[in-house]
């Protein structure tokens, strides 16, 4: 990875997001508040965390696969169908994945 | 690092003073528990590539995760710089809806509200709107804010220096680190049709579009199910509210 692209991308990404949460603790209480805003707002990170699971579940330079991410994944979903803490959840992921990466998958 | 997304409503009576002991048990376990994760993260941004000192400036910068990893997996990915922090930003701009919130509660002089900004994330949220008081509130938001920094970079760090020496991460499966965190972040949102609407064409956009369109372009138009469902909704609203007219 360039240097200057990943430096270029952390500090538009530090600019932005310190700015949203500045925004908040500034701005008058009404200006966010019509309903529209508030539920796009909640409904965006649903959008995005979808999308970016899938993606990086299933990429591989530009390209769709299936390989022994997917299996670490469904691990993931499983351990947070039993409600398992946050870490568990991460750590089924990494174990299964490399599990299976090890038995050749 | 989500334990909520829709911004929950401000009680209007203040509840019973609540002991401080309390408020820093709470505080300390939300933080402890999540401060740990930036091992993850450490870990998945320096097997995607970065270096130690961008996978640290990332955490101590802009301090809120899932920004964070969607920049790394954006970047591991090939996105331009721009897709790339796009996707962190529109993450990020949940935030805004907790200083929305929190500015009221902490009611912050507004000399100590830039400092304060920095720690607005779903934690100190989720902590501080759990208090009865305004010093609890005050209290819940500054340990867990401190706490999670702390470990949070701490264990970034870590992560990081860990992921250097081990060499090859896909090899020990930490490649799935970075998906199922964002599994964990997304799964408590999934409560209404609408949420699992918006994820299902999400993820159809965002594999469907991949091949196709350059690297970080496809979450962004992913993220487009948001407004579309919200769209549709209102049609059919509209259009069941005519129906009842015209009965």
């Amino acid at each position: 990875m360039n240097p200057t692209t990943v430096w270029i991308a952390i500090g538009l990404t530090v600019v932005g997001c310190y700015l949203v949460k500045l925004l908040g603790l500034l701005v008058p209480a009404e200006t966010l508040e019509r309903p529209v805003v508030r539920r796009l707002a909640a409904l965006m990170p649903v959008a995005l965390l979808a999308a970016l699971t899938a993606q990086q579940t299933f990429s591989a330079q530009g390209s769709l696969v299936i390989d022994a991410r997917a299996a670490g994944v469904a691990a993931a979903a499983v351990a947070l169908v039993l409600r398992a803490p946050f870490l568990v959840v991460v750590g089924a992921a990494v174990a299964v994945t490399a599990g299976v990466r090890a038995l050749g998958g | 690092m989500a334990e909520q997304t829709a911004p929950p409503v401000i009680r209007e009576q203040p509840g019973p003073a609540k002991p401080d002991a309390a408020v820093v048990r709470d505080a300390l376990g939300v933080g402890v528990a999540v401060g740990l994760s930036g091992f993850a993260f450490g870990v998945t941004a320096a097997g995607s590539g970065l270096s130690l000192l961008q996978t640290c400036a990332l955490s101590l910068l802009v301090f809120t995760g899932a920004s964070q990893f969607a920049l790394v997996g954006a970047l591991a990915a090939g996105g331009n710089p721009f897709t790339a922090a796009a996707g962190a930003f529109f993450l990020g701009t949940r935030n805004a809806f907790y200083g929305l919130r929190l500015s009221q509660l902490l009611a912050l002089p507004r000399a100590v509200r830039p400092f304060a900004a920095h720690w607005v994330i779903d934690e100190t949220t989720a902590v501080a709107l759990a208090q009865p008081t305004r010093r609890a509130v005050r209290l819940g938001f500054t340990v867990t804010g401190l706490t999670l920094y702390v470990l949070w970079n701490l264990t970034t760090l870590l992560g990081a220096l860990g992921a250097e020496a081990i060499g090859d991460t896909a090899a020990w499966g930490l490649d799935a680190a970075g998906p199922a965190v964002f599994l964990a972040l997304l799964a408590p949102m999934l409560r209404t049709t609408t949420e699992r609407a918006t994820a299902g064409i999400a993820v159809l956009l965002g594999l469907g579009l991949l091949p196709v369109l350059p690297a970080g372009v496809p979450v962004l138009v992913a993220a487009l199910a948001a407004p579309a469902v919200l769209w549709a909704q209102g049609r059919r609203a509209a259009a069941r509210e005519k129906r009842e007219d015209a009965r």
